[in-house]
């Protein structure tokens, strides 16, 4: 019996998807635009996600050493500041490996190779550069450093100068930047989405408002409540399959156009590829969310008819 | 069979739509209600199936009180009563087919039983060669015919007509109070709402009249008098 009852509720929904083509075209229509917007949320976090750990990245603080710093005493300040809990990573770069960079950048630059190659010693300090895990954390580092030098001040002041507090006011303005961002961004999708899942719901709702006599009829020939909505819950379960796989497809050649457009714009992510490689996710979070909008919508549309 | 003992209804502080009806309908009867507009027939009809609840009083379909049926009960009991509208209200979508395998597959029935039950009935109401059109397609004569295939094709005890002929021709209208004559005939009892007075004369079965929502005249072999 359940075995029937299930058949037939899927027979009549697929009818009904097919007989009402005009009614399943529009709301297909509707729903695939609210999934593009849920799409585009996906690849916007993931857009803005990278960028803002990209510049994250960026941010760091350099101690640089006066050039008669005792590289010992250097490697044991890179270890009392590995052990503040704050820090992420510290590299050291010794004396002759700033040469040697400093080299590599000028390479192109004859003058100023010759004029390196007159000094008889290498001029550059070692430097420390120290990532913090939020940038927010960059100032109480900045305050460590401070004090260490203060106490060292005593004996043979090793640091020559730290860069956080020429970078302090950027290093401000950029915590601010991405903590707002963030927040804006949560605020826009939570937005777009109610927006989109209402749209959607309503569109439904009118698509079983013409259906209403139909309802009423068949609840009085005796068809119990499950039955009278079955059909309209999986024809709202094909909307949503139908118009998450246009939506998948629809991403395909969006993305590969604007993959490189991305990928020069944002630095590093390409959305093409971001697309291919989280593939199963995106298809996952679409075909999901296009059908439980559409059962849901359907299942509370039909709910109102049903009192007869 | 059916009791309608001392029932009222009042819709929101109007006229009493319906005024202490009582009366009872026997099986196998065949029963025309008649009334002006408004006299109340088609609220009595709607307490029946239970589309709407009573003010007062109670409706006994063999000895279950209608009103006191939950869901489950109350969807088995219109399994047992056939419905036909004065506006049809076949399914726009399904055809002939479709809309009275529906009934059938509402009330749990198999699959083997719809494939020779449908074309039987719709060969009762002379429409066998209609099966597969949608209701679009027919005239209204026909689609009443198919409503009535619906109404009977659970093999109801009970078929409650209201006002079926109400949008037909004279040749369509004679043809479906055949078929409701025949269906009476077969055992069923029939009640039958009314405007027409030539059909209630050519019945000469029981008539009810009704006027302001109350019972004026219940007469066994009665002709139309209002």
């Amino acid at each position: 019996m359940w075995w029937i009852n299930a058949k037939r509720i899927i027979k009549y929904g697929s009818i009904g998807f097919i007989r009402n083509s005009f009614v399943s075209l529009s709301t297909i229509l509707v729903m695939t635009v609210t999934l593009f917007v849920i799409g585009s949320l996906i690849f916007i976090g993931a857009v803005l996600n990278n960028t803002l750990s990209q510049v994250r990245e960026k941010v760091d603080i350099n101690v640089y050493f006066v050039t008669t710093a005792d590289e010992g005493s250097i490697l044991s300040l890179k270890k009392s500041i590995e052990a503040l809990a704050e820090v992420s990573s510290v590299e050291y770069v010794s004396r002759a490996q700033a040469l040697e960079e400093f080299r590599l950048r000028h390479e192109n630059d004859q003058l100023t190779l010759q004029a390196l190659d007159e000094l008889s010693e290498n001029p550059l300090g070692a430097s420390l550069s120290i990532r913090a895990k939020e940038t927010s954390q960059y100032e109480g580092i900045a305050t460590f450093l401070e004090n260490d030098v203060a106490v060292s001040a005593g004996e043979e002041a090793i640091i020559e100068k730290v860069n956080f507090f020429q970078n302090k006011v950027a290093i401000d303005r950029l915590t601010r930047i991405i903590d707002s961002s963030e927040q804006f961004g949560i605020g826009i999708i939570i937005f777009l989405l109610i927006a989109s899942v209402m749209i959607t719901f309503n569109t439904i709702r009118l698509a079983i408002y013409t259906a209403r006599d139909e309802i009423s009829v068949m609840k009085l020939v005796g068809a119990g409540n499950s039955y009278v909505r079955g059909p309209f819950v999986f024809e709202g379960v094909l909307y949503g399959i139908v118009a998450g796989i246009t939506t998948l497809i629809l991403f395909y050649p969006l993305t590969l156009w604007l993959g490189p457009v991305t990928e020069g714009f944002f630095n590093d992510i390409n959305i093409f590829q971001y697309y291919l490689d989280n593939f199963g996710q995106i298809f996952l979070i679409i075909i999901g969310t296009g059908v439980l909008l559409g059962a849901i919508s359907s299942y509370l549309a039909v709910r109102r008819y049903l009192e007869v | 069979m059916i009791y309608f003992d001392n029932v009222s209804k009042i819709y929101n502080g109007n006229e009493p739509a319906l005024q202490d009806i009582t009366l009872s309908i026997e099986p196998s009867e065949f029963v025309s209600i008649v009334g002006h507009s408004g006299a109340g027939k088609t609220t009595l009809l709607k307490m029946l199936l239970a589309e709407d609840s009573p003010t007062g009083g109670s409706i006994f379909f063999e000895s279950t009180n209608i009103h006191s049926l939950n869901r489950d009960a109350l969807n088995k009991l219109r399994r047992r009563i056939g419905m036909v509208f004065q506006d049809f209200r076949l399914i726009p979508n399904k055809t002939v087919y479709e809309n009275i395998a529906f009934a059938m597959e509402a009330a749990g029935r198999s699959e083997e039983e719809i494939a020779t039950d449908v074309p039987y009935v719709l060969d009762l109401v002379d429409l066998g060669s209609k099966i597969w059109s949608f209701p679009r397609e027919l005239s209204g004569g026909e689609q009443q015919r198919v409503a009535i295939a619906r109404a009977i094709v659970n093999q109801p005890d009970v078929v409650i007509a209201d006002e079926p002929t109400g949008n037909l021709d004279p040749v369509s209208t004679f043809d479906i109070v055949q078929i409701l004559k025949k269906i009476n005939d077969l055992g069923t009892t029939v009640l039958l709402t009314t405007h027409n007075k030539g059909v209630i004369d050519s019945l000469g079965r029981r008539v009810i009249t009704m006027d302001g929502g109350r019972v004026i005249r219940d007469d066994k072999s009665g002709r139309y008098a209002l």
